[in-house]
């Protein structure tokens, strides 16, 4: 049941990055992602391949997990790198009819296709190893101080669980209402855009009135239980930071100083 | 108008590693015009197969046929299956989307294309059908109980008039009163007008009254298809896979256990009555 409540990302297994506390994951990715846009020499890309390729291999998910990630930005990704190809001025290498690769066109498309791709993968091993709960909870606690500035941290972290948490039911409750739709001689495929968006009509008014109801549900199940907001709330599993997660935090050190000395 | 269905299995997920099999090689024949109770535990795979009779889902394996006609054929004509075969999901009322009432049970005939007098006449008579007042039939659905508007949802495929009608515990969540009316319209309705009626139920209770044939499924398999009075009196294994045969039954072993003289053919609370007076009037 439990994957059923989490998002399509998350990869169930027992490996040392998963147990990390997710606020180190979190600090982890933001600073690899840092550390990819300071570096500019090959010395630094290799490093932080490596880096990378250790803690795939640490977190025990298959590799294809993460490139599907990559599938989903490939436009972007062509098209960050065509148009550095040819639009970046420079020393001319070829030229075709208006269009003229350069040196540094090829350098500066290479270095954002690394950078992107990067960038990419990494950070879809934090989605792949911490559920969405962990996720939520760790920015919650790392958001903390700007409480003192009138920010309403809890609760913002609080509807980010609850959406995250309702997408799949929704999802399951779009396919029963088509289903029955369907029975009733809907159609929602053929036709033109006007056509199949009026065929929505009855898909998503049934959808939204059980949203509303869901979301008028729990709201119950949450007053009845005296929830009132993060005020003075306590958490049955408090994040704390453990041994292994004090290692990750000066294992992330090193590799910072190393990336930054080697990749300048 | 029969159905027929040959070896057909179902698995979800096939090609991932959570694959799991709902329906295991089922061989079922539904003549025309039975009522028929389809009982099993949550998770047998009734909502499963079901959804296998009108299109919705195609078998992995095996073949269904409609009148002689294999319906997951390329050239066969879904749309009309789906006239012919009414599907009525579990909480029906959940589809509800019209202004009014009588709007959401003509979008059924909308769909399949008929004149607009043709689907009005159709929606007033399955509203009439499925025992919903006149008062009620131009107000919101949204403003009806929870009885009313499932008896809505139910007019919503009656109006598309399909010779089979398959329910999926249309009961669920309602009070006993409402359970009796609702069970005994759809009895009446299939008197009337002849059509096959499947019940989806896991309470033996609920459709011993009313159906000619139980089919029982446990695990994607079919383990017991007979009259009501056979399958009851394999109780034992009933509870075997968790259900059980109505009370009446288990009353009646134990008069005859402590030497009574009665039949032991006996489904319904009033058979029992009378089987136990004429046995005290001896």
């Amino acid at each position: 049941m439990l994957k059923d409540i989490t998002l399509g990302q998350y990869y169930q297994t027992e490996s040392l990055i998963h147990r990390l506390d997710p606020r180190v994951k979190l600090v982890g990715t933001i600073c690899y992602i840092i550390s990819l846009f300071l570096v500019n020499k090959i010395q630094g890309y290799v490093i932080a391949l490596i880096f990378l390729a250790i803690i795939i291999r640490l977190s025990k998910v298959p590799f294809k997990f993460m490139v599907k990630g990559m599938k989903a930005i490939l436009f972007l990704l062509l098209l960050t790198v065509v148009f550095n190809l040819f639009l970046t001025p420079g020393e001319t290498l070829i030229s075709i009819w208006k269009l003229t690769i350069t040196k540094e066109g090829v350098r500066v498309a290479m270095l954002m296709a690394v950078r992107l791709s990067f960038l990419i993968i990494g950070s879809s091993v934090m989605t792949l190893t911490t559920t969405p709960n962990h996720l939520t909870d760790g920015m919650e606690k790392l958001l903390n101080p700007l409480r003192k500035l009138k920010v309403p941290v809890h609760e913002i972290s609080m509807m980010m669980s609850i959406a995250l948490r309702f997408i799949p039911i929704l999802m399951e409750e779009t396919d029963k209402i088509m289903k029955a739709q369907i029975a009733r001689g809907a159609d929602f495929e053929s036709g033109n855009l006007i056509k199949k968006a009026k065929a929505l009509v009855p898909l998503l008014v049934p959808l939204f009135i059980s949203a509303f109801r869901r979301a008028n549900d729990l709201a119950m199940a949450m007053e009845a239980r005296c929830y009132r907001g993060g005020e003075f709330r306590t958490k049955m599993k408090p994040l704390i930071y453990q041994r292994a997660d004090r290692l990750a935090y000066l294992i992330l050190i090193i590799y910072l100083v190393i990336c930054f000395l080697a990749g300048r | 108008m029969s159905l027929l269905l040959e070896g057909v299995s179902h698995i979800y997920g096939e090609d991932t590693n959570l694959a799991v099999a709902a329906l295991c090689n089922i061989n079922l024949e539904i003549p025309e015009g039975q009522f028929i109770g389809l009982i099993g535990h949550t998770g047998s795979g009734k909502s499963t197969l079901i959804q296998h009779l009108n299109g919705l889902l195609q078998p992995s394996h095996g073949k269904i046929y409609f009148n002689g006609k294999d319906i997951n054929e390329k050239s066969f004509d879904r749309k009309e299956l789906r006239s012919k075969v009414g599907l009525v999901f579990q909480y029906p009322e959940h589809q509800l989307f019209e202004v009014t009432v009588f709007q959401d049970v003509c979008f059924g005939p909308k769909n399949l294309g008929l004149e607009q007098k043709e689907v009005e006449i159709r929606a007033y008579k399955a509203l009439k059908q499925a025992g919903v007042k006149e008062e009620q039939f131009y107000q919101s659905p949204f403003e009806l109980s929870g009885g009313q508007k499932r008896r809505v949802a139910i007019a919503g495929v009656l109006a598309m008039e399909p010779r089979v009608l398959i329910l999926d515990e249309p009961t669920a969540g309602l009070d006993p009163a409402g359970r009796d009316e609702i069970l005994g319209q759809i009895k009446k309705l299939q008197k009337e007008t002849g059509i096959t009626v499947i019940l989806v139920s896991h309470s033996m209770e609920d459709v011993a009254e009313y159906v000619d044939r139980i089919i029982v499924m446990n695990k994607g398999k079919i383990i017991l298809d007979n009259t009501p009075k056979e399958v009851f009196k394999e109780y034992k294994c009933l509870e075997e896979v968790g259900l059980a045969a109505p009370q009446v039954t288990y009353i009646m072993e134990s008069l005859k256990e402590e030497g009574f003289m009665l039949s032991a053919e006996v489904t319904t609370i009033e058979e029992a009555k009378q089987e136990i007076l004429s046995c005290f009037k001896k």
